[in-house]
């Protein structure tokens, strides 16, 4: 597998607000590579880091010390700008403020529209991208009508359309409830399994890490933890000590064990759960 | 309340008119506007409002939608009604107290009225039948020859188009807000001029920075999805022009020509 | 006793006599007893905004009626206002709601429109901000430099500095993260225990209303679905599914287990329940 995203020593600070207050350190020392095609979960309270790391993907930020790599262009190098932001794009939590266009299908064609991608062709990446994301049959419609679900969807459509290689999805599920939530969750892991795009989900939910390739818990401007999901959330005392939750079935698990039942930390769907649990019960 | 607002008036259709260029149907209004100036008299003025009747018609806008959008505008036309009735001097028809009524009062009035009703729904039947976004579309396109003269056309039809977006967004926000201030007892209905504009601060403050927030989010959204200006852009419906927008501009030539030459010669 | 809010027969009508009518609330029923913590769910588009901004008068019933402490609150349709100082209603994002110069300052602007003045106004402010666990030293700062979580615990202290009877709460924690969450629901806790009032807190989140009501409002495509204590509620898990709404993980895990012949109560909803439950078949169990 080649590299997607890469960064080498990142290093970001915000300035300081007033004049005497210190400058904030946002990420200090970051050293992670991406793969092409992975389903990456980054995890972390407000303030850890993580929405700084994912605006140095696209170059909305760029690094204050160290490098970052999409596909390996470096994002400081300014005449590659538009071939990153093709690559790598991003969905943001507001889903109101992401959109441009009263016409659901005009949105989702602004991109390839800046691209300058002839007229035909923009027709069929809008349909295919709108298709990709369950949206066709609200082409014609106003956006500011649909849920806020399906406003994301729209989002992920307008990026589809430049045909990237990978989504960053910055706390895009944030202001959703469960179902639309759900609708981000599930389109995002189709693009992911039949497009092979690399999706990258920043959030503090821990129950959308559950069948993710790689979950990265960042805290304090740096990665604390890196691995698979039950990799990850077996290691209880340490993600509570951070300030995050553990999945209650991971909570259940732990709590078992530590009154003497045998039961592995690794089972984090419900299904899984509740195997580990009759099993060792019988 | 403030929902009910409908902004941009356009209602989706598939009628001729729905089908016609932007830039067709822009044209034709400025057609229409010179023709409804340039009608004298009751002949002409006939042929405008039959024009009128036959476009209503042909793009299915029902004669309600249409009386409803005179609607915001009835105090203007009642008062220019009135001003010209009462204060054009020439042969008395009536008078009672200090008004007096002349024949042609009542004859200027009547064209008055009926010259901005005919504007007024003439312009509305372009946005009922055209879509904002091809509206904006159809300026910058016509409007496109200045550039050369450093006019940002571009830029202003995409600030049209930005702000219509997101008119309805800061409507259903402004509501919520004014719910949210009401609920801790905020009282917009009571007190003098003064103190009713205080009470809007409440109101303001939160709707200008939220403003401000989504306009942040929006232009780096924006730049993420390859926004750099005007330069080098493609549409995904480029305007072009067909057969039926030749003949509906030569229509419209004729037909203000025609009215042009019947009011010369007094009709 | 009688209660401290009646729902009675409350319908709301949007868009009467034009193609989009729709209700949003339908022969609603329901009372609420003084001092009682009642959790309102249901999906996006249940009715359960309409309801609730029906509580304190923003809205008007297209028919039946709300009481508050036994009295019509639109017998006097120009003393609403009192209803809303007596139901105290924080919206979702209330931070977006801020607008003065200083912490202080937008605190006031609720119990100021009272008629509250001096002494009286200040300890409001005070109280109200050590309820939502902001330090004094918060009071003098602009609102708009502080954090997102700190903005939304000024916009909460903002309306408990009304002191109302009933503190109505719409989904207080939405967006913020797993820690902010628990300690501003700390915060709720705290301030139904100390002062005895009313609160209704309406959620998304299955996790979170279990873990903190007493009584729980199911809201279905504007009709009360079900009403009754988290555990009878989550008794019915099947039913909560098929309506299309979540149950909490645990619920679901405890029904996987009855499925796979472990028979734990249906009617769990905490780990610590679960766990309890296990342990105590366990045990049971160790003779085999």
């Amino acid at each position: 597998m080649s590299t997607m995203l890469q960064t080498e020593k990142l290093e970001y600070s915000y300035p300081a607000l007033e004049e005497g207050e210190e400058q904030t350190r946002a990420l200090r020392g970051v050293d992670l590579t991406i793969e092409k095609g992975s389903f990456v979960v980054v995890l972390g309270h407000n303030g850890s880091g993580k929405s700084t790391l994912a605006k140095h993907f696209n170059a909305i930020l760029l690094p204050m010390g160290g490098k970052v790599w999409v596909e390996g262009m470096d994002t400081v190098d300014e005449t590659r700008l538009l071939d990153i932001r093709r690559r790598v794009g991003m969905v943001f939590q507001n889903p109101d403020n992401q959109i441009v266009s009263n016409v659901v299908e005009e949105d989702v064609a602004f991109a390839p529209e800046n691209l300058g991608v002839p007229t035909e062709e923009i027709r069929r990446r809008v349909d295919d991208a709108l298709g990709a994301v369950g949206m066709s049959e609200f082409a014609r419609h106003a956006p500011h009508l649909l849920s806020g679900g399906q406003k994301q969807r729209i989002a992920i459509a307008g990026v589809i359309a430049m045909e990237p290689a990978c989504i960053v999805l910055d706390e895009a599920t944030a202001m959703l409830d469960p179902v639309g939530r759900q609708e981000v969750l599930t389109t995002a892991r189709r693009l992911n399994r039949e497009k092979r795009i690399t999706i990258v989900l920043i959030t503090h939910h821990m129950n959308e890490a559950e069948d993710a390739d790689r979950v990265i818990v960042m805290d304090n401007g740096k990665i604390a933890m890196d691995g698979t999901p039950q990799e990850v959330f077996a290691r209880v005392e340490e993600i509570e000590a951070i300030g995050l939750t553990v999945p209650d079935t991971v909570q259940l698990l732990y709590d078992l064990r530590r009154n003497g039942v045998d039961v592995p930390l690794s089972a984090l769907t419900v299904d899984e759960c509740a195997d580990a649990v009759a099993a060792a019960l019988k | 309340m403030l929902k009910d607002i409908t902004l941009g008036q356009y209602f989706p259709g598939n009628t001729p008119a729905h089908r016609l260029d932007p830039r067709t149907k822009l044209l034709l209004v400025v057609l229409y506007i010179v023709g409804v100036f340039s009608a004298k008299f009751v002949i002409s003025y006939g042929v405008m409002i039959l024009t009128l009747i036959v476009c209503a018609r042909i793009s299915k806008v029902g004669a309600r939608a249409m009386l409803r959008g005179l609607k915001p505008v009835l105090i203007i036309i009642i008062f220019t009604g009135l001003l010209n009735m009462f204060f054009t001097p020439g042969d008395p028809l009536l008078s009672f107290w200090i008004f007096h009524i002349s024949r042609q009062g009542l004859r200027l009035a009547v064209f008055m009225v009926l010259r901005i009703m005919l504007l007024i729904t003439g312009t509305f039947l372009l946005t009922y039948t055209t879509s904002p976004i091809r509206l904006t579309d159809g300026l910058e396109q016509l409007l496109n020859w200045m550039k050369r003269i450093h006019v940002p056309v571009h830029e202003l039809a995409m600030m049209m188009s930005i702000a219509l977006r997101f008119i309805p967004t800061l409507i259903e926000e402004t509501d919520k807000i004014m719910s949210a201030q009401k609920a801790r007892g905020a009282d917009f209905e009571s007190g003098n001029l003064f103190q009713r504009a205080r009470a809007m601060l409440p109101i303001l403050v939160p709707l200008f920075i939220s403003a401000f927030r989504r306009a942040d989010e929006l232009a780096v959204a924006m730049e993420c999805r390859c926004y750099h200006g005007g330069e080098g852009r493609t549409k995904l419906s480029p305007l072009r022009y067909a057969g039926r927008d030749y003949f509906a501009l030569a229509a419209g030539v004729c037909l203000t020509a025609g009215v042009m030459v019947l009011g010369y010669f007094g009709f | 006793m009688e209660p401290i809010l009646q729902v009675q027969h409350l319908t709301h009508t949007y868009g009467v006599d034009t193609p989009f009518e729709r209700s949003a609330v339908e022969d609603m029923n329901f009372d609420i007893q003084d001092g009682e913590f009642v959790g309102i769910i249901g999906h996006t588009g249940s009715g359960k905004s309409t309801l609730i901004q029906h509580l304190n008068g923003l809205l008007k019933p297209t028919s039946g009626r709300i009481l508050f402490s036994g009295r019509d609150i639109w017998a006097q349709p120009k003393k609403i206002r009192d209803v809303r100082f007596q139901v105290g209603l924080v919206f979702q994002y209330p931070e977006y709601q801020l607008f003065e110069e200083t912490v202080y300052k937008d605190i006031a602007f609720g119990p100021a429109n009272m008629g509250k003045t001096g002494a009286e106004l200040d300890r409001c402010i005070r109280n109200a901000a050590e309820f939502v666990g902001l330090q004094p030293q918060y009071l003098d700062r602009s609102p708009f430099e502080l954090s997102g979580g700190q903005k939304r615990r000024v916009a909460l202290a903002g309306v408990i500095a009304m002191e109302p009877r009933v503190l109505v709460l719409d989904e207080p924690s939405a967006g913020l993260d797993p820690e902010g969450r628990e300690s501003l629901l700390r915060n709720i806790r705290d301030y139904h225990h100390k002062t005895g009032g009313t609160v209704i807190l309406v959620s998304h989140s299955m996790e979170e209303i279990a873990r903190n009501v007493d009584r729980i409002l199911v809201l279905k495509s504007a009709h009360v679905l079900m009403d009754g204590a988290p555990g009878e509620v989550f008794s019915r898990s099947e039913e909560l599914l098929a309506a299309g709404l979540d149950v909490p993980q645990i619920t679901r895990v405890a029904m996987a287990l009855r499925r796979r012949g472990v028979l734990v109560s249906p009617a769990v909803y905490t780990v610590e329940e679960l766990e309890r439950e296990l342990l105590a078949l366990r045990k049971g169990g160790a003779g085999c």
